[in-house]
C-alpha cells in the first residue's frame, strides 16, 4: 500500500472490460460481457438487476473470490489476475468485509468468536481479536449479546453479528449480498440504517448487491446490470425501477 | 497452529456425540493394543521370574546327543549310554567352575502313613539340590552326603504332603512308606507355591542312590548343577563336556543345557506372542482410522458453506487443510488418550484384584499405541482435508 493514508474520493475499485465465461460443456456460458466502472472510497453503491443478470457473478468478481476470464479487476491498486490463491485470500482478508444473505455465521460459536474470525486469518493474537470483536459488536448495538451463539438470536441480531464480523478488520470495502433478503421489512430497514451510519460516520465504502428497489433507492449511486452488461449507472432517482 | 488446534477442538465439542462415536474405533484400537501387549509382556515377565526363582546359572545334563542348542531337552529314556552316579562324582571331584552337582532320579509312588495314602512325585536328589534350586528346609534337615553314600531310607516332605498325610501332627522322625519302602521323615521343605501350574509342595525328596534302589535302576535321570557365576556358564559347560567325554572314550552322548537356553527359548516364544497380539490389535486401529476418514469426509461435505465463508474472510487453502487435518488428528489423539487411560485403568485394576493374571503395561507400549493413533489420525485426515482445501470458494459459498 502507499504510505499515505487513503482519503475519501480516492480510487478503490476499478473494473475494466470485465468478462466472465463459464465453460459448460460445448456451449460456454457468457455471464459478464464487458463491465466497466469505478468505485471511489466513501461511495455507497447498490448493484441491482433481475435474477440471471449476472449480478452475483459480478459480486464474486468484486469480492476477489473469482478471477475474470478477460478484462481487469483492480482493488486498492492490486490487479487480481497478478495474485495467486494465497495473495487473494490475504487481499480479501485485508480489504473486504462480506455480508451474506443467509448470514453464514458459525453455529455453536459465540458471537464474539464469530466476529473475531477474520482477525484470526490476519494473524492477530487471541486477546486482541476478542477485544476488537467486542468493539465491533458495540458498534452494531449487540454488546450485551457477545457471548451468545447465533442460533439463539433473531434474524436481525444475526445479521448484525455478521456485519460486526465484516467491519471488525476495518476493511476498505463492505460488500453485501442481499443483506436483507432473509429479514422482515422493519428489521431490514434497521440493517440498511446501519450501513448508512457506517458509510456516514466511518467513511466505509458500501456496495450492496440486491434486487430490492427500496434498498437501492436509499443508496447514493445505482448500477443496474442486465444480461451481463451495465444498463444504468447513476443516481437512484433516475434508475429504471421496473425489473 | 494453536489457532487451528482451538478451532478443531471447538468443532469436536460442537458435535460431541458424533466425535465420541468416531473416536470409539481408535479408543478400542488403542485399548486392544495396550491390553494385548500387556498380556504378552506379562507372560514374559512371569516366565522370567518363574525361571529365575528355580535358581540361577543352572545347567542340566541329560543323556543323549543333540546338536542344536536352545529349546527343550531331548526326549527322556531309551538312550544308549545313561548317566550314572560315577559321572556325578567325577564332576564333583574334577570340575572347578561348578557350584554343586546333584544327580536326580524321578519317579512316582504311593506314600502311606498309618491309614492315609497319597500318590506323589518322588525326587531322588543329592545334598547340593537345595542350594542349586534356591530351596530351603523348614524343619529338620535335607538329604545329607552320608544319606546318599549309605543309601539311607530317609525322606524330606513337601508342605502339601505334610498337610495331607499328617494334618497337624509333627511328621519329623515318623515312619512312612514310599512306594512300599520303609522310610523315616527327616525334614519338611519350605512352601514354594505353584510354578507353571504345578504344586511345588506336592513332592517328596529321597537320596538319589536310594531312589535308584527303589525304582530298580542303575543310572540317574539327569544331573543338575550350576556355574559359579553368569560369566562362568560357558566355561562350565566346556568343563562338563570335557570331564564326561573323557569317561566315554571321547564320545559326547549327552547334552548340557543352560538355563539361558531355556529362557531364550521362552523369550522367543513370548516375543512372538507379543508381536502376534500387536498385529491383531493393529487391525482394530486401522478400522478406527477408516471410521475417522469416513466421518471427516461427511463433515467436509456438511461444512462446505463454512469452508466458503472462511475462504471469503481470508482463509488460505493451507488454513483449511490444516483445520481439517488437525481435527482428524485431534479425534485420533483424544481417542488414543482415552484408550490408553482405559488400558491403564484395566491393568491397574487387574493387578490389584486379580494378581494371578500376569498383565504388565510398559511405557514403551503406551508411547507406541499413542503414536500409532496419531499416525492413524494423520493418514485418515489427509484425504478429507485435501478435498476441503481444494474447494473453489465461490462453489463452496453457493453450496446448499
Amino acid at each position: 500500500m502507499s504510505a499515505e493514508t487513503p482519503k475519501v474520493g480516492d480510487m478503490l475499485l476499478e473494473l475494466d472490460a470485465l468478462e466472465r465465461v463459464f465453460p459448460m460443456g460445448d456451449e460456454p456460458v457468457h455471464v459478464l460481457k464487458g463491465i466497466t466502472f469505478q468505485i471511489r472510497r466513501g461511495e455507497y453503491v447498490a448493484i441491482i438487476g433481475p435474477s440471471g443478470s449476472g449480478k452475483s457473478t459480478l459480486m464474486y468478481q468484486i469480492g476477489c473470490l473469482d478471477t475474470p476470464t478477460s478484462g481487469t479487476v483492480r482493488l486498492a491498486g492490486y490487479d487480481v489476475r497478478d495474485l495467486d490463491d494465497e495473495d487473494l485470500a490475504a487481499l480479501r482478508n485485508r480489504f473486504i468485509g462480506f455480508v451474506f444473505q443467509s448470514f453464514n455465521l458459525l453455529p455453536r460459536t459465540t458471537a464474539v468468536d464469530n466476529v473475531a474470525l477474520p482477525l484470526r486469518y490476519a494473524g492477530v493474537g487471541i486477546r486482541e481479536r476478542r477485544a476488537r470483536a467486542r468493539e465491533a459488536l458495540v458498534r452494531v448495538g449487540l454488546a450485551q449479546r457477545a457471548e451468545h451463539p447465533p442460533e439463539r438470536m433473531s434474524g436481525g441480531e444475526r445479521q448484525r453479528v455478521a456485519i460486526a464480523r465484516a467491519i471488525v478488520s476495518k476493511p476498505d470495502l463492505l460488500l453485501c449480498d442481499e443483506p436483507t433478503g432473509n429479514l422482515d421489512q422493519k428489521v431490514g430497514r434497521e440493517i440498511i440504517d446501519l450501513f448508512e451510519q457506517l458509510n456516514d460516520e466511518l467513511g466505509s465504502t458500501v456496495v450492496i448487491v440486491t434486487h430490492d428497489m427500496a434498498i437501492a433507492r436509499r443508496a447514493r449511486r445505482v448500477i443496474r446490470v442486465v444480461d451481463g452488461l451495465i444498463a444504468y449507472d447513476g443516481p437512484p432517482n433516475a434508475a429504471n425501477t421496473g425489473d | 497452529m494453536l489457532d487451528h488446534l482451538l478451532t478443531a477442538l471447538a468443532a469436536l465439542r460442537a458435535n460431541k456425540v458424533r466425535s465420541v462415536l468416531t473416536m470409539l474405533g481408535v479408543i478400542i484400537g488403542v485399548l486392544a493394543v495396550t491390553l494385548l501387549v500387556s498380556v504378552g509382556d506379562g507372560a514374559r515377565a512371569y516366565l522370567d521370574q518363574t525361571l529365575t526363582s528355580i535358581g540361577t546359572n543352572l545347567l542340566t545334563i541329560q543323556p543323549g546327543r543333540r546338536e542344536t542348542r536352545g529349546g527343550f531337552g531331548p526326549p527322556a529314556g531309551n538312550v544308549a549310554k545313561p548317566l550314572t552316579m560315577d559321572d556325578v562324582q567325577a564332576l564333583q571331584r574334577q570340575a572347578g567352575l561348578l557350584r554343586g552337582v546333584s544327580g536326580t532320579v524321578t519317579g512316582g509312588g504311593t506314600l502311606r502313613y498309618l491309614s492315609r495314602e497319597r500318590d506323589s512325585l518322588v525326587f531322588g536328589v543329592g545334598p547340593a539340590f537345595t542350594e542349586l534350586r534356591n530351596m530351603n528346609v523348614d524343619v529338620g534337615s535335607f538329604i545329607r552326603e552320608e544319606d546318599v553314600t549309605s543309601r539311607r531310607r530317609v525322606v524330606v516332605l513337601g508342605r502339601t504332603i505334610v498337610k495331607e498325610l499328617f494334618g497337624d501332627e509333627n511328621p519329623l522322625g515318623k515312619p512312612i512308606r514310599v512306594a512300599d519302602g520303609r522310610f523315616r521323615v527327616v525334614g519338611v521343605m519350605e512352601s514354594r507355591g505353584t510354578s507353571f501350574g504345578f504344586d511345588m509342595d506336592d513332592l517328596v525328596y529321597i537320596p538319589v542312590t536310594t531312589a535308584e534302589d527303589l525304582f530298580a535302576q542303575d543310572h540317574v535321570t539327569q544331573i543338575i548343577t550350576a556355574a559359579r557365576s553368569k560369566e562362568d556358564v560357558k566355561g562350565a559347560m566346556a568343563e562338563i563336556d570335557q570331564i564326561l567325554a573323557r569317561r566315554r572314550n571321547g564320545q559326547i552322548n549327552f547334552t548340557v543345557q543352560s538355563q539361558d537356553d531355556l529362557m531364550s527359548a521362552f523369550g522367543t516364544l513370548t516375543t512372538g506372542l507379543t508381536w502376534a497380539l500387536l498385529a491383531i490389535a493393529s487391525v482394530s486401529l486401522v478400522v478406527g482410522g477408516i471410521g475417522i476418514m469416513n466421518i471427516m469426509l461427511v463433515s467436509v461435505r456438511e461444512r462446505t458453506r463454512e469452508i466458503g465463508v472462511r475462504r471469503a474472510l481470508g482463509a488460505t487453502r493451507a488454513d483449511i487443510l490444516w483445520q481439517f487435518l488437525i481435527e482428524a488428528v485431534a479425534l485420533a489423539a483424544v481417542g488414543g488418550l482415552l484408550g490408553l487411560g482405559l488400558g491403564f485403568g484395566i491393568v491397574a485394576l487387574t493387578n490389584r484384584f486379580a494378581p494371578e493374571i500376569p498383565l504388565k503395561l510398559s511405557p514403551w507400549i503406551a508411547a507406541v499405541a499413542f503414536g500409532a493413533a496419531f499416525v492413524v489420525g494423520v493418514v485418515s485426515g489427509v484425504v478429507p482435508a485435501r478435498r476441503a482445501s481444494l474447494l473453489d470458494p465461490v462453489d463452496a459459498l453457493r453450496y446448499e
